[in-house]
């Protein structure tokens, strides 16, 4: 994974990659931002969102260097190319931005979501339910007669799926972390 | 602790305003005489002084406000530096710590208020990070595009005693924007420029910026190549207005030769400036037949709105050093026939004399007016500021500024009431000059309250009404674009100005009869001391030439004739 890599006097080789800007392609994109660990950190990137007047799809962060005082934020989003381009561009000259990584343009990466599902039900429903959570790889992490708790770890698309499927089982809540995101290889 | 941090920065002057939060500051400054304290009336005054002072100097601008309602004042000057990248350091005073968030008494979340109008802010709740946070904040404030930054300190934080970090000891924060730009890119720009037939230079205020030594650069670029160059209004001053290569200023009030320029070059080379909407038109049909290069220190501004076949991310000093120490290596090529048959072409657009304006024997016309007054000032050691408006347009077309840094007029934001405090600001950064401040009389209404900081401080700034007693922009959209239904745009119950200056201690001057006009402003030039100018002008006169919202730069209208249907309805949602 290499850092948003703006080339001074970048061109072919930038961090401006030059598809066709007026294509009205939505595309999604998921961002990790190396920033600061300091107090209204979040709440400039999110400001920088909302009055731009860019998409968040989903966006979690924790510090994760603690001695560094860095926290990384994943953020998935979407918009044409140009708009891609523009928020790396816009989230890079911020201040306590130190890294901006487009894990959608450097490569392969690995894309994880933690979710928790109530599902409450009696007689086959509660069966078939133990028997589709087995199938997704769902733990159950709290479980009363008449209701479970399910924690799956997957995809947001295996969790959208598995939603889907425990829905007429009697779902009540889902609580999602969001995307945490990792590139591939070394 | 705070004056000590300021002292080594090398500021020697603090526009501001005190307060309870801020008191322990205004105690420190009261036991010194390094740094001056220019009191004001307003603190949205402070910041646009501040401003001025930047903007005239090449330095950052100091403010000291205090919380809650000292903070909020500022934000129309926080927001006005950021559009127009002007460094400025504010300080801000705050509820002590253990109070934050409990609704105290002039207590405001400053840092989430001015988060988005800054380009950094802190929260000081150490007293041992406080001077490493200021040495900091200027780091941040003129490194790179420069703007304003925010420190707010709780007043707990001013009170007590910590450690002091000075400026070389400081913790270099790993903000450092890159200054050199690439040199492929660059190579590529100085191919482009050899062969190009109908090249255009289109700067703007990141020439200003970078400093005196770019605008030489690009002097000795022009005369070198020997292209045309036009200007955004923030650019004004980097390229001498007598130079013979000038164009004028482009853009929706832009001249006729610029903005044709701009619409047929084939080689656009785009020093610093951002494709603003004011400039570009429909982008649809923005320049369509040329390849565009693009200088910008911001990588936010390269493809923002434009595409650039050539981005060159770095400092225009840098850039241009490079980029023409390549040309002249690679043995100083241009396609001299192409430039020939160009400024056939432009010369021919120069023809038209899109400025000419119908003047009068009877009524002063806002042109001849700046006319009269840049003939008079003409040499002179001039600073120029202005309000928001068609004297603002006016003035940037029919002033001549010859070097950088003598023209400050609110560009981004477009903030009426910008000019006179602006115009204090840079009186104080230069005592011996003249200071006019362009103005119409609604703008100059809305920060009239500084006449008392000018006559307080001696800063003899001149003001220059152009009173139509309408606000005049606002009418003549009006007039084009809502059937010339004029809504709550006059001025109405307007003040006598020449009692007020009185009022205020300085001197009034009313003019109204052309014939008296040089005397008027030669008078208002001699006096030694502030002069409120009241220049009574033509009510209805509008600001050609113009390029409707919406539209391309080579559909611009020149004059009254043209306007009938000019604006459609896809027009009039723009701004």
């Amino acid at each position: 994974m290499s850092p948003l890599n703006i080339q001074s006097g970048s061109t072919s080789h930038s961090a401006y990659d030059l598809r066709d800007p007026h294509a009205e392609v939505i595309e999604q994109h998921t961002l990790a931002v190396v920033v600061d660990n300091e107090s209204g950190v979040l709440a400039r990137v999110i400001g920088l969102f909302s009055g731009r007047g860019y998409n968040i799809e989903s966006l979690t962060v924790a510090e994760v260097d603690h001695e560094g005082h860095r926290s990384r934020i994943t953020i998935v989003t979407r918009g044409t190319p140009q708009v891609i381009v523009q928020i790396k561009a816009q989230l890079f000259r911020m201040v306590p931005v130190h890294e901006v990584h487009d894990l959608t343009v450097d490569g392969p990466s690995v894309q994880r979501e933690l979710a928790l599902f109530k599902v409450a039900g009696k007689g086959d429903h509660r069966i078939e339910a133990l028997r589709l959570a087995e199938i997704f790889r769902a733990n159950v992490v709290d479980s009363t007669l008449e209701s479970f708790v399910f924690e799956m770890t997957g995809t947001p698309e295996k969790i959208d799926a598995f939603a889907e499927l425990m829905r007429p089982l009697g779902l009540r809540e889902i609580a999602r972390t969001g995307v945490a995101a990792l590139s591939r290889g070394a | 602790m705070v004056v000590e941090a300021l002292r080594e920065q090398g500021v020697d002057v603090v526009f501001g305003y005190p307060g309870g939060a801020v008191l322990p500051i205004y105690d420190e400054i009261f036991q010194q005489n390094d740094i001056r304290h220019i009191l004001v009336r307003h603190e949205q005054g402070a910041v646009h002084m501040a401003e001025g002072y930047a903007r005239s100097t090449g330095k950052p601008g100091v403010v000291l406000v205090t919380s809650g309602p000292g903070a909020t004042n500022a934000v129309t000057g926080l927001t006005d530096a950021l559009m127009d990248s002007i460094p400025l350091v504010v300080l801000t005073g705050q509820v002590p710590t253990f109070m934050i968030g409990t609704d105290g008494f002039q207590e405001a979340d400053t840092v989430g208020i001015t988060r988005p109008c800054t380009k950094h802010n802190w929260l000081v709740k150490d007293t041992d990070k406080l001077s490493e946070v200021i040495h900091q904040a200027f780091h941040v404030a003129t490194k790179g595009r420069p703007g304003p930054v925010l420190i707010d300190i709780p007043k707990d934080v001013q009170f007590a005693t910590g450690e002091y970090t000075p400026m070389p000891k400081a913790k270099v924060t790993h903000y450092q924007p890159r200054v050199k730009g690439d040199m492929e890119a660059i190579t590529r720009m100085v191919e482009m420029m050899e062969t190009a037939e109908r090249p255009l230079f289109y700067t703007g205020g990141g020439v200003i910026n970078s400093g005196p030594a770019a605008s030489q650069l690009l002097r000795e670029f022009v005369a070198a190549t020997g292209f045309p160059i036009t200007s955004t209004l923030m650019g004004l001053g980097a390229y001498p207005a007598s130079g013979e290569n000038w164009l004028g200023m482009l853009g929706m009030h832009g001249l006729y030769e610029a903005n044709l320029a701009m619409h047929g070059c084939d080689l656009m080379l785009n020093i610093g400036a951002r494709f603003d909407d004011r400039i570009t038109g429909r982008i649809a049909d923005f320049s369509p037949n040329s390849r565009k290069v693009h200088v910008d220190i911001d990588a936010s501004s390269l493809n923002k709105v434009i595409r650039a076949d050539v981005p060159i991310l770095g400092d225009v000093g840098h850039v241009l050093e490079d980029a023409l120490r390549l040309w002249k290596a690679r043995g100083r090529k241009l396609n001299k026939a192409g430039l020939a048959k160009w400024w056939k072409q432009i010369n021919e657009w120069r023809a038209v004399k899109c400025l000419t304006y119908k003047n009068s024997a009877t009524v002063i016309k806002p042109q001849y007016a700046l006319e009269r007054l840049e003939a008079l000032t003409k040499g002179m050691d001039r600073y120029i500021t202005t309000e928001v408006g068609q004297h603002q347009m006016w003035a940037a077309q029919f002033l001549g500024f010859e070097d950088p840094n003598r023209w400050m007029t609110s560009g981004g934001l477009g903030t009426m009431g910008y000019g006179l405090p602006a115009s204090i600001g840079v009186q104080v950064a230069h005592p011996e000059a003249l200071v006019i401040n362009v103005a119409g009389e609604a703008s100059w209404l809305m920060n009239m309250q500084e006449m008392g900081t000018a006559m307080q401080f001696r800063a003899p700034v001149k003001q220059f009404i152009l009173n139509n007693e309408r606000l005049g922009m606002v009418r003549q959209w009006q007039e084009l674009l809502h059937g010339e239904r004029y809504s709550q745009s006059w001025s109405e119950s307007l003040p006598d100005f020449v009692k007020l200056a009185e009022a205020f201690g300085c001197k009034g001057i009313q003019c109204k009869d052309p014939k008296d006009l040089d005397d008027a402003i030669m008078e208002m030039i001699k006096y030694d001391g502030p002069v409120i100018f009241d220049c009574l002008v033509e009510k209805h006169e509008n600001c050609f030439p113009m390029i409707p919202s919406g539209k391309p730069h080579n559909e611009m209208l020149l004059g009254e004739a043209d306007t009938k249907g000019a604006i459609g309805s896809k027009g009039a949602v723009l701004v």
